[in-house]
């Protein structure tokens, strides 16, 4: 039911003619799809993480510099951006969590992370520092720029689908058990078996890989990435918003999460214009959730149904 | 079966474990005893790779396992329950089963089939739906044993699975451990109360103050005068045999 209404609706805007209405559907479909990516460590492992942008400019440094300094096709931008992203993920999970590093720790280590990243690509000639990278235009399906909205909206939704597909692999099979066992309570879990390092690292370089196609896509929507956009702490934050008030750890929570976050927006924006309204609304939206909704608004479906 | 020699463990100035030896024979039902703080979960966490013990091998099955993880143990077959119950709150019983039979099967069919097989056997059968934080104090021990029994290994450590039970629920338990034995599963088992004791054990170590003080049987424990002083105070066994 949940999932024939939300595909109905995602196939809403490939019928509609204006372009502004599309680029709503399709930032929406961005938030849910980083959300998602945020979601799969952050609310099926526990792995709260301030700094998932860490990935998402990594994906988007990746696709700018092969295009711009090795002249390769940016589709290419998403096998490596993947592979990139899962590396880094991969880095920062083993170094973590061999240190035995969680919850509030581990949070300040991503957050550390994305900012040394930023850091870096401001003050490397490889980056071209805080100038940032454009993308020379040339339009074509064939070199991963859209002239259509619509067809940018195709590629997030299809990201949209693979990231959940994940999420719901993760609730069936057993690597999602074992991540969530770790969760809950790791000495029990390692007690059963569970190798907490493997897993949890596991766990965090799939989020990353995903969350750096996401810097792709972005890279070839805007046509420039600088270190701010790429790894400011503004779109880690979005990514742990989407996740949390949608229900961390559920299959559509994210996407729940990012269609009530650009609503609120949206409605906000058309009434209050005063600069910092937004970021100060979402704090409150935050607390709010997290006060009456632990479980977002997925868990309040679920109460519903049960009730 | 496992061969524990010379275990020591420092907390500070605290002697918690010294210089523990204890032999598990395949197929028996071994059980370790003592008074309040006397080394037992401690001596526990280390056979179970949770701490590193500072002197001494744990050797299982003839392979030295001293100082791995305890996940690479349970995977040799060595599991644990915890004294202070475990669960993974948020998820079912079932699911909470689950993971310890995902220990010997990926496929998730075959590992919910097991984990249902292994909450029935042990009376959970009518909570495997509901959420684990839901379950009573026995319900909570019943699940520490079953999610461990569903990693079907070869030794089982129980710390203290009756604590805090009533007389029925403790009869239930004994039955359910006589059962486990009887299925070929060694048990070595932390535990206080002496009926339980001399109903299940075959051998008895007995622990305090970090130091092993006495061995044998349920009965000859019973009547050991070191015992019966380490737990009710010096002088204490003279006392019980003048008023006897
Ligand atoms: N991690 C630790 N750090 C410091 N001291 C500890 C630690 N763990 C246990 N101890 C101390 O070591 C001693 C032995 O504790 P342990 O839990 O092994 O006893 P026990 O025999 O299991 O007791 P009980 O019957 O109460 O469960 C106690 O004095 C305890 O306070
Ligand atoms: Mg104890």
């Amino acid at each position: 039911m949940k999932a024939v209404a939300l595909v109905v609706l995602a196939l809403v805007p490939f019928a509609l003619p204006s372009q502004s209405m599309v680029n709503i559907a399709m930032l929406t479909a961005f938030s849910a799809f980083i959300g998602q990516c945020w979601n799969i460590s952050g609310g099926f492992g526990g792995l709260t993480s301030f700094g998932h942008a860490v990935f998402f400019g990594t994906g988007a440094y990746a696709v700018a510099i092969l295009q711009t300094r090795y002249g390769l096709n940016p589709w290419l931008g998403l096998p490596v951006g993947f592979v990139a992203g899962g590396l880094v993920g991969a880095a920062i999970g083993a170094a973590s969590f061999r240190a035995g590093l969680r919850g509030s720790y581990f949070a300040l280590v991503t957050l550390a992370f994305a900012e040394v990243f930023r850091i870096l690509s401001n003050s490397l000639d490889f980056t071209r520092g805080g100038l940032g990278i454009n993308i020379p235009l040339g339009m074509g399906v064939g070199n991963f720029q859209f002239a259509d909205r619509r067809a940018t909206y195709a590629v997030v939704l299809g990201l949209l689908v693979l990231a959940t597909l994940c999420a719901a692999w993760l609730r069936r099979s057993r690597f999602g058990a074992r991540l969530a066992a770790l969760r809950e309570n790791e000495d029990a879990a390692q007690a059963l078996g569970v190798d907490l390092v493997r897993t949890k690292t596991l766990a965090l370089a799939l989020s990353g890989g995903l969350t750096a196609l996401a810097g792709v896509v972005y890279t070839q929507t805007y046509l420039y990435i600088d270190p701010t956009i790429a790894f400011g702490s503004e779109r880690s934050v979005e990514m742990l918003l989407v996740a949390m008030i949608g229900g961390a750890g559920t299959v559509w929570g994210p996407i729940l999460g990012a269609v009530a976050l650009h609503i609120v927006a949206d409605v906000s924006r058309s009434f209050i214009s005063t600069p910092g309204f937004a970021p100060m609304l979402y704090g409150v939206v935050l607390l709010v959730i997290i006060g009456v909704l632990p479980q977002g608004m997925a868990g309040l479906w679920e109460r519903l149904r049960r009730a | 079966m496992l061969e524990v020699r010379g275990l020591s463990k420092r907390f500070g100035g605290l002697h918690a474990v010294r210089d523990v030896s204890i032999d598990v024979p395949a197929g028996a039902i071994t059980a370790l005893i003592g008074p309040n703080g006397a080394g037992k979960t401690t001596t526990f966490a280390m056979i179970a790779g949770f701490i590193r013990p500072d002197a001494g091998t744990v050797v299982l099955e003839g392979r030295d396992v001293t100082g791995m993880r305890p996940d690479r143990i349970a995977e040799a077959g060595m599991v644990r329950t915890f004294q202070i119950t475990q669960p993974f709150a948020g998820l079912s019983v079932m699911e909470n089963i689950r993971v310890g039979a995902y220990l010997r099967t990926a496929d998730t069919g075959a590992a919910t089939a097991q984990a249902r097989q292994v909450g029935e056997t042990l009376g959970l059968g009518a909570m495997l739906d509901r959420p684990a934080s839901a379950l009573t104090v026995a319900g909570r021990k019943r699940l520490e044993v079953a999610r461990a029994l569903a990693t079907r290994p070869k030794l089982l450590l129980l710390d203290e699975v009756m604590a805090g039970l009533n007389p029925a629920e403790i009869a239930d338990i004994v039955s359910m451990i006589q059962a486990i034995r009887a299925s070929g599963v060694t048990i070595l088992l932390i535990e206080h109360i002496m009926q339980a004791i001399a109903a299940l054990a075959d051998h008895v170590y007995v622990l305090a103050q970090g130091a092993l003080i006495a061995e044998g049987t349920p009965r000859a424990i019973a009547n050991d005068q070191a015992v019966i002083e380490a737990y009710l105070g010096r002088g204490a066994a003279a006392r019980m045999a003048t008023h006897a």
